[in-house]
């Protein structure tokens, strides 16, 4: 068994803490299947069961039910060194009492690999991860940086099926981040280990992952590329999190063929596209930099309003609009060649403007 | 893929291997305590319960205990059997003078150390860091040498040959020694002396948690020092002064070298008099009634003063 | 404007208290001092200074009561360190970097009773106890006395071990267990390595512990168990001599030299 489709399986898991009276879900039925060499990350803010569910698939705690199957094996029952899956820890984790190399070469020492083997393998991760010269460093003596590549080449060197990554940039400043990342995406491809990322930065999650899992709450709300999680998102959750967005309210007119007519409580009639028929009251989502900008003056504009607000950010401008509607609509642009006060009219493509289920 | 059949195989799986991860770490766990505890369980409190039944026997004629059921362990606290006639109790105060004069010692002791510990804590907690180690090491080092030759070279100090009264009459403030050892002042200064430490630990591990940005306010809002000492600091730092207190005071009523040397042993506290029980005096019932007043005095206490430390806390 | 001269204001410090921590560093060692020059006084007598020498420290030495008393001091502490140390370990192991257990409470009150209850309480106590036990088995020896010791040493080799191990990170042993590390094998390569020199600083405190007692060893110890303090003590009473200073002096400085390398043990950071 075990096709490319389904390398791990996680089934319907759940993982309950606390003493049976007082039982909090950390999380409450999870489903997901993650493909062969795919670079698969949870996405989530603190407590959502990210974490957990990582910890799940190491074996450092039990599910309370459920399946977790790696190439068609069930491996959720099994104590962590008994499964092919290795871990980049949040704080690193490595041995003080050690140097970089024997910390590299400690999970091959524990399978009893034969000690040339070994001292060939720590040299080619100690290559991978660029950090040839520092082999017989103390682990105390390293940088934030250092370290974190010490964690990657031993967490690396067994050869795990399955690499699991535990907020590993998390420590790190953005200018060192920002390189790990372009590191990272790198090694996963020349190792072709599937990777399973956790990280509760949404930009990191869009730049890195082949997909994303959205989770809050213990589940998960959304799973798919990073392009459709960003265009497409499936809850008003996931549009939250992840980039800026405006959520406009209305009430369904008429819906079919994967178009709904919604008509604001203001009066105006907006066109969204939606994966299924809706009904009754609704809540649309845009992103700022999809909507259209125009002078006031023709009327033929969906929308339009004052000027009450110009946030400049560098790469651009957002133009913050009183249309009538409640909240400000925030629209985004790199000409914005308005005042405050001024009237605008403001363009919501059908394409970019989602009908969310709540 | 999931069929029915292996779900229910991976079900079984899963929670045989909770069961079995819960199983090993209750029995690590009870094996890992288990010497420890049981040694300390069967020496330390086994004897505890020995003793309550000890003292409630009649004293062998060389030590040790005849068993017969009497209470006259604890009649003797308070009561003199007369010579002639055995019913015949008269009221004997002796032994309460002895626990009353122990607590006295016991309570100036701990008020003492803490007149002097306070602000010798203080003064520890407010240097900078590295001086703050050594100071520390100073005050803890006397507490892990050993009590008997520390109470040895205090002795030796106070004599009427020692250094104080050598210094004394050789300034000419005094023509004949002042006699300070085997009173009840010498025993006193051997208390704090034997305790002090015991006092500036916890009060510098409160004083150091001490934010001095309350001062700083305290200040900003025109208190003076003593006012900022009596309504910031003090009331901050309270656990570690009862926790001060509790540990100077419970040793001290025990206590049991300091009055046989500088106490001369005329001056009985409760610890001598329960040690002289088990040997000269050969009354082990009586010896065991004491041992366990004693300890009933300290647990009352240490409840008394956490109930108290509770009630502040929820308070706060 | 005239300024006011002098030092500027001082948040932190209280009139007084500087020189009341000079004198109480001044009264906890002056006394000690005194003691540790009057073992190096040639003279017999024990007030008046002569002349420096080691004669005390050569005749403390030739003192057969002396060297028997050092040997029964040494025995009882080892071997009372060595058990108590190594249950303090497996106790500190099993109350650490666990969630709550039912009874942890009470495990915990246990290993520190011998630290709540007052010495002379204890000391009696397991007197009357060694007695009945020696009436029944008739068994004799100094292994009584090792073990009242090694129960007082438990908890004090504990609490550093204990501190030691909350210090730890746990996800170190995770980390070994992922990478293919058995239970045994964590604990050989990882724990115990890491927790060496808590055990160390806790077998430090156990032995300054044992060998410093008096009151229990006092009523418990039997003929030709006489350790080191019992031999002092009885001397002390019996009138003043400088050898028994000399020997004073160097418990002392055994007690001193242990627990300043228990400071220095406990800044070398994991």
């Amino acid at each position: 068994m075990g096709s490319d489709d389904g390398f791990i399986e996680i089934v319907d898991v759940t993982k309950a803490f606390g003493p049976a009276d007082r039982r909090v879900f950390a999380l409450g039925g999870v489903t997901a299947t993650i493909r062969r060499g795919e670079f698969f990350t949870l996405l989530g803010p603190s407590g959502c069961g990210k974490t957990t569910l990582l910890r799940l698939i190491a074996g450092f705690e039990l599910p309370t039910s459920g399946e977790i199957r790696l190439d068609g094996q069930e491996i959720g029952h099994l104590p962590p060194f008994r499964r092919p899956v290795n871990t980049v820890f949040q704080n690193y984790a490595l041995f003080p009492h050690m140097t970089v190399a024997e910390n590299i070469g400690f999970g091959l020492e524990m399978l009893d690999k034969p000690r040339a083997e070994i001292a060939s393998t720590v040299a080619r991760m100690l290559a991978l991860v660029k950090m040839s010269d520092l082999a017989g460093r103390r682990t105390d003596q390293l940088s934030g940086g250092q370290q974190q590549r010490v964690a990657l080449a031993r967490a690396l060197a067994p050869q795990p099926k399955v690499l699991l990554l535990d907020e590993p940039l998390s420590a790190l400043d953005l200018k060192l981040r920002k390189e790990m990342q372009v590191e990272l995406k790198r090694i996963q491809h020349e190792t072709g280990i599937t990777f399973i990322f956790v990280t509760h930065d949404q930009e990191e999650a869009l730049t890195m992952s082949d997909r994303i899992a959205v989770m809050e709450k213990g589940h998960i709300l959304q799973i798919g590329s990073p392009t459709e999680i960003y265009n497409a998102p499936a809850a008003r959750f996931v549009a939250d999190f992840i980039g800026d967005i405006n959520f406009i309210e209305g009430e369904v007119v008429s819906c079919g063929d994967g178009r709904a007519e919604v008509r604001l409580p203001s009066g105006p009639l907006l066109s969204a596209h939606a994966g299924q028929p809706v009904s009754g009251r609704v809540t649309l989502a845009i992103r700022p930099e999809k909507i259209g900008l125009r002078a006031a003056g023709d009327g033929t504009a969906q929308l339009s309003g004052r000027i009450t607000n110009l946030v400049y950010f560098g790469s651009g401008t957002n133009v913050h609009v009183d249309a009538g509607i409640g909240a400000d609509i925030v629209a985004r642009t790199t000409t914005p060649g308005v005042a405050i006060g001024d009237r605008v009219g403001l363009d919501l493509p059908f394409a970019d403007l989602s009908v969310l289920a709540e | 893929m999931s069929t029915p059949d292996t779900h229910a195989q991976a079900d079984a799986a899963l929670r045989a291997a909770i069961r079995q991860r819960e199983r090993e770490a209750f029995r690590n766990r009870w094996l890992l305590l288990a010497p420890g505890v049981g040694l300390i369980a069967c020496v330390g409190l086994l004897p505890l319960a020995l003793t309550m039944i000890y003292s409630f026997l009649e004293p062998g004629t060389y030590g040790g205990v005849t068993w017969t059921f009497s209470t006259g362990a604890y009649e003797q606290f308070l009561f003199e059997r007369d010579l002639f006639d055995e019913t015949l109790l008269t009221f004997n105060p002796s032994y309460v003078i002895i626990f009353a004069r122990s607590i006295f010692l016991a309570l100036v002791a701990t008020v003492g150390t803490l007149l002097v510990g306070y602000p010798t804590a203080y003064f520890i907690a407010t240097r900078p860091r590295e001086s703050r180690n050594l100071w520390l090491f100073l005050i803890t080092l006397p507490f892990w040498t050993n009590l008997l030759i520390r109470t040895y070279a205090m002795l030796l100090i106070i004599r009427d040959e020692g250094l104080i009264n050598a210094v004394l009459m050789g300034v000419g403030v005094v023509e004949q020694p002042v006699g300070i050892l085997y009173t009840d002042f010498a025993v006193f200064l051997g208390l704090i002396y034997s305790f002090l430490p015991f006092m500036v630990l916890p009060v510098y591990a409160s004083l150091e948690k001490l934010d001095f940005r309350l001062v700083e306010a305290a200040y900003d809002l025109y208190a003076t020092r003593w006012r900022v000492l009596r309504r910031v600091i003090i009331p901050a730092t309270r656990p570690g002064i009862v926790a001060g207190c509790i540990l100077v005071f419970i040793p001290g009523l025990g206590a049991y070298i300091t009055p046989e040397l500088l106490g001369g042993g005329k001056k009985l506290m409760i610890g001598n008099m329960i040690a002289l029980q088990f040997g000269t005096a050969r009354n082990w019932p009586f010896g065991s009634a004491a041992a366990l007043i004693l300890m009933a005095m300290v647990v009352l206490m240490l409840v008394f003063l956490m109930r108290r430390g509770g009630r502040q806390v929820g308070h706060g | 404007m005239a300024e006011r001269k002098g030092r500027p204001f001082n948040l932190k410090s209280q009139p007084g208290f500087t020189q009341i921590a000079w004198a109480c560093v001044v009264f906890l060692y002056a006394p000690i001092l005194v003691l540790i020059a009057f073992s190096f006084n040639e003279n017999r007598s024990v007030v008046r200074w002569t002349e420096f020498s080691f004669d005390w420290y050569v005749s403390a030495f030739q003192n057969d009561g002396i060297r028997n008393a050092a040997i029964v001091s040494l025995k009882v502490a080892t071997s009372a360190t060595l058990i108590a140390t190594t249950f303090a370990t497996m106790a500190a192991l099993a109350t650490t970097r666990t969630a709550p257990f039912r009874g942890q409470g009470l495990a915990f009150g246990i290993i520190n009773q011998p630290l709540m209850v007052p010495e002379i309480v204890t000391a009696v106590v397991t007197l009357s106890f060694f007695a009945l036990v020696k009436q029944v088995t008739g068994l004799t020896g100094i292994g009584y006395l090792i073990l009242a010791h090694t129960v007082f040493c438990i908890p004090f080799a504990y609490m550093p071990i204990r501190a030691r191990l909350e210090d730890m990170n746990l996800t170190l042993e995770q980390a070994a267990a992922d990478l293919y590390a058995t239970p045994f094998r964590v604990f050989r390569r990882v724990t115990l390595p890491l927790m060496a020199p808590g055990i160390l600083a806790g077998a430090m405190l156990a032995f300054v512990v044992s060998l410093d007692d008096v009151i229990i060893t006092l009523m418990i110890s039997g003929p030709g168990e006489t350790t080191l303090p019992i031999y002092i003590f009885g001397q002390i009473r019996r009138g003043i001599t400088p050898e028994i200073n000399a020997v004073s002096t160097v418990l002392l400085g055994v007690s001193v030299l242990l627990v300043s390398s228990f400071f220095l043990i406990g800044r070398k950071k994991a």
